[in-house]
């Protein structure tokens, strides 16, 4: 019997360290792209923020006009978003050569304004929170025990660790593209001078970037919730950033810090319901603390992009 | 030599080139003929590298016309000039440290999207094989010495097809053996019909290696020359102007007292790597003993320790009697010691004034009850600016002084002290022929009145000039104490890490 409840406790952390990790696997590889060109991207957490608005905002509109894919409009949306938002960050940072602290600090404030401002006019001052029907999970592995119920997620949390990451390893490190990302961001002075086209390159960076933050923020709002609410991004961005850190730049170690967060989030969310006596503020601060603690560990000694945080200028 | 039929591989007419208010290149004609090996020859600011770089698209010219193998172009981009066969390779290696060989040099001249490593590594050692060019493909760039380096950097230029070279100063960080190497190097590519730019203001370099010389003084061709019909003295008298004195040394012989005494000094790098590792020398008063040594050897980590900024982890230095060890600036100074920085821009202050960085170091001899004596920092400023001859008023803010009236202030703050003890790095680098010269006056004068001086300098002329010994520094360690009149295939050897047969610093000094 207590073997059972441990099984029982087992599965539904692992179920949901999968789901907690997946919107940082798709933040946390976007800021890979981008500061792997050498620019820092603190837009993260408002594009993360924008996403989830804009997403949900085309959603429920496509789903009140009746449309069938209204959740992939949504999305469309959302990633539109987060990609005007990268050329904008682009624009600031890549183009005008402002710093890069204050221009993505810069976005994450306008984009959450905006968002803000922009749920008011599209929903409101209702009373009940407005709500769609979200992604569900996909039934791959069915009834099957265990498995069922840890592997059963949803599309866009595959798509995050069978796609995302191992694409993101490959265009790194075996696609002339990725060969221009890292000397853009290491040497910009020695790409340009080997002809590879460094603002091209960043704004790309950016936009592939931007549009990626986006899609973690929407899975909150799209698949996990079905709804938009001030808290749903809740720090991950600035999560993410650590993250990036902590993996030293390289998508996959990314995607195992994401699992680590997303494992001890899972742990503290049925911790609290064990009943020890804390009060619920310290199990929501644990993963955190972790994070703190990994990065001050992992990231004494990080390579730190060569031109991390550095705009490019012709002499 | 035979004269060519076909046209020059590169033509450049009328070239001009302004900095704001400066002239870099003052109506430049300049002729490359296909084959050749053509210097460019002139002071620091004569407008050599300038010109490249407009050959190389990394500048755009104000004026003037460039012709490759006969056709008019535009370059707007060193991918332009690549396209017209132009390599160059710069003194500031343009190398992604992270990435391998191979990465860098097939980074921006890859064909499709997918990354075929293997085959590029390949085609890089096939490169390299046809060049003599010895470098191993898969090694990361950061691993690699200086000279490795440059030999990634003309592969990189080999690899795009060019057939025309640029080598900007590249003998500036080789050992002489690898200076030899590079030239055989360039001898093979002059033989499969590369024609090859070499920028350099070392006479002897020029003598050996090119077949016509263009002699280039504030921005102006003085003239081109075929280089078997030329000589040494000629060139010289091109480039300055004017006769070249040199500074000679009286030929006095160092007294008997150690003034700066080592003893198995060690420190870490910035990035906590050993990077001095038990050196152990002896200056006496009324000699220069010259640090000799490769870029990058220890010799910058070595003069911190001395100047008090860097700590030392093993080991103790007495200067002047007084035990020195870990003691920070202000006590260094105290012993005696004098400070001629590396770096100009970080011995002195940029924002303030040619006065108060006068000051800077015995700010207490300029305070009255806690508060600034302006009129005596000013009086004192004078009087060295006058003694000095520095061009520049007591209120100019010093970051508008050029490099070599800058280190006169520097010179004039530490001099003036009569220091026993002056530890000197780089003193003339970036300098131009006159401050040089005056500089090493300084230093020899110093020597005259009993000062030991450390010369810790990347300048072998410098080196062999001005100094009564001659210690080699490689990878941390000192690889032996040789006269200034060594033959410079030893000091090669030395400075490429081969120990050679040499008394121990204590019997020598005892």
């Amino acid at each position: 019997m207590e073997q059972a409840v441990w099984l029982t406790f087992l599965v539904g952390v692992l179920a949901a360290t999968l789901r907690v990790a997946t919107p940082l696997v798709w933040a946390s590889i976007g800021e890979v792209y981008t500061e792997r060109s050498g620019v820092l991207n603190l837009g993260i957490e408002g594009i993360m923020f924008l996403g989830a608005f804009v997403g949900f905002a085309a959603a429920a509109k496509a789903s009140q006009a009746g449309l069938p894919g209204y959740l992939w409009i949504g999305l469309g949306a959302a990633v539109l978003a987060g990609v005007i938002m990268a050329l904008l960050m682009g624009l600031l940072s890549v183009t005008l050569g402002v710093n890069q602290h204050v221009s993505g600090l810069g976005i994450t404030l306008l984009s959450i304004a905006l968002s803000m401002f922009g749920f008011r006019l599209v929903f409101g001052e209702s009373k009940v929170l407005p709500s769609i029907e979200p992604f569900g999970q996909i039934a791959i592995f069915g009834n099957i025990p265990i498995l069922g119920p840890v592997l059963n997620q949803y599309l866009l949390t595959y798509v995050a660790f069978l796609v995302l990451v191992p694409l993101a390893w490959w265009m790194l490190y075996r696609s002339s593209f990725g060969l221009s990302l890292r000397a853009v961001g290491e040497n910009p002075e020695a790409a340009d001078a080997a002809g590879v086209n460094v603002y091209r390159i960043r704004y790309l960076a950016l936009i592939i970037g931007g549009a990626f933050m986006a899609i973690g923020g929407a899975f909150l709002s799209l698949a996990q919730l079905g709804a938009f609410s001030p808290g749903i991004i809740a720090g991950r961005g600035w999560v993410s950033i650590a993250l990036v850190i902590f993996a030293r730049w390289d998508p996959v170690r990314a995607m195992w810090g994401a699992l680590l967060f997303g494992a001890v989030s899972a742990l503290q969310l049925r911790l609290q319901t064990l009943g020890f006596q804390l009060p619920y503020e310290a199990f929501l601060a644990l993963p955190y603390l972790i994070t703190i603690f990994a990065l001050a560990i992992a990231g004494r000694n990080a390579p730190y992009p060569g031109a991390y945080l550095k705009p490019y200028r012709r002499e | 030599m035979t004269e060519s039929i076909s046209p020059p591989a590169v033509e450049m007419r009328g070239i001009v080139k302004r900095f704001g208010p400066v002239i870099a290149n003052n109506h430049v004609d300049f002729t490359l003929e296909q084959g050749e090996i053509h210097a460019l020859l002139g002071e620091n600011g004569a407008g050599k590298t300038t010109l490249m770089r407009i050959l190389y698209g990394l500048y755009h010219p104000d004026a003037g016309e460039i012709r490759i193998k006969g056709q008019p172009v535009v370059i707007h981009s060193p991918k332009d000039a690549i396209a017209h066969g132009i390599g160059m390779v710069t003194q500031h290696f343009a190398l992604a440290a992270p990435l391998t060989v191979a990465e860098n040099v097939v980074l921006g001249y890859t064909d499709g999207f997918r990354l075929d490593l293997p085959a590029a590594s390949q085609k890089v050692l096939d490169a390299a094989r046809r060049f003599g060019i010895e470098v191993d493909p898969n090694a990361r760039v950061k691993d690699l010495s200086v000279g490795q380096r440059q030999r990634v950097e003309i592969l990189k230029a080999l690899y795009r097809q060019a057939d025309v070279l640029i080598l900007d100063e590249p003998t500036a960080v080789l050992t002489p053996q690898e200076v030899e190497q590079l030239f055989e190097g360039l001898r093979r590519m002059q033989s499969q019909g590369l024609s090859v730019v070499f920028i350099s203001h070392k006479l002897h370099e020029v003598m050996a290696i090119t077949d016509r010389v263009t002699v280039l003084r504030q921005g102006e061709v003085i003239g081109t020359v075929r280089t078997q019909e030329t000589t040494p003295a000629e060139l010289a008298r091109m480039m300055v102007g004017r006769p070249t004195f040199g500074v000679s040394k009286p030929d006095t012989s160092p007294r008997d007292d150690v003034l700066l005494r080592l003893e198995k000094v060690a420190a870490l790098d910035s990035r906590g790597l050993p990077a001095v590792k038990d050196v152990t020398l002896h200056v006496r008063a009324g000699e220069i003993l010259g640090l000799a040594g490769v870029s990058g050897n220890g010799q910058r980590e070595l003069a911190q320790v001395l100047e008090g900024v860097r700590r030392c982890t093993g080991g103790y230095i007495v200067a002047n009697g007084h035990d020195i060890t870990n003691a920070g600036p202000r006590k260094v100074m105290a012993a005696g010691v004098g400070r001629i920085p590396e770096d100009r821009h970080e011995s002195v202050v940029l924002d303030l004034t040619v006065a108060q960085n006068m000051a800077l170091e015995h700010l207490d001899a300029y305070t009255r009850g806690g508060v600034l004596d302006k009129k005596r920092m000013r009086a004192h400023a004078e009087q060295l600016i006058e003694a000095y001859q520095i061009k520049a008023r007591p209120d100019d803010p010093i970051r508008t002084l050029s490099g070599g009236n800058m280190q006169k202030v520097i010179l004039a703050r530490v001099l003036e002290r009569n220091p026993s003890v002056i530890i000197v790095a780089q003193p003339t680098r970036g300098l131009d022929v006159g401050a040089t010269e005056y500089v090493h006056q300084k230093l020899v004068e110093q020597r005259e009145r009993g000062a030991a001086i450390l010369l810790i300098s990347e300048d072998l002329d410098e080196i062999l000039t001005l100094s009564d010994r001659v210690a080699v520094m490689y990878e941390g360690e000192i690889m032996g104490i040789v006269p200034p009149d060594v033959d410079l295939e030893t000091l090669g050897l030395l400075m490429s890490g081969v120990r050679i047969a040499n008394e121990p610093e204590n019997t020598e000094a005892a």
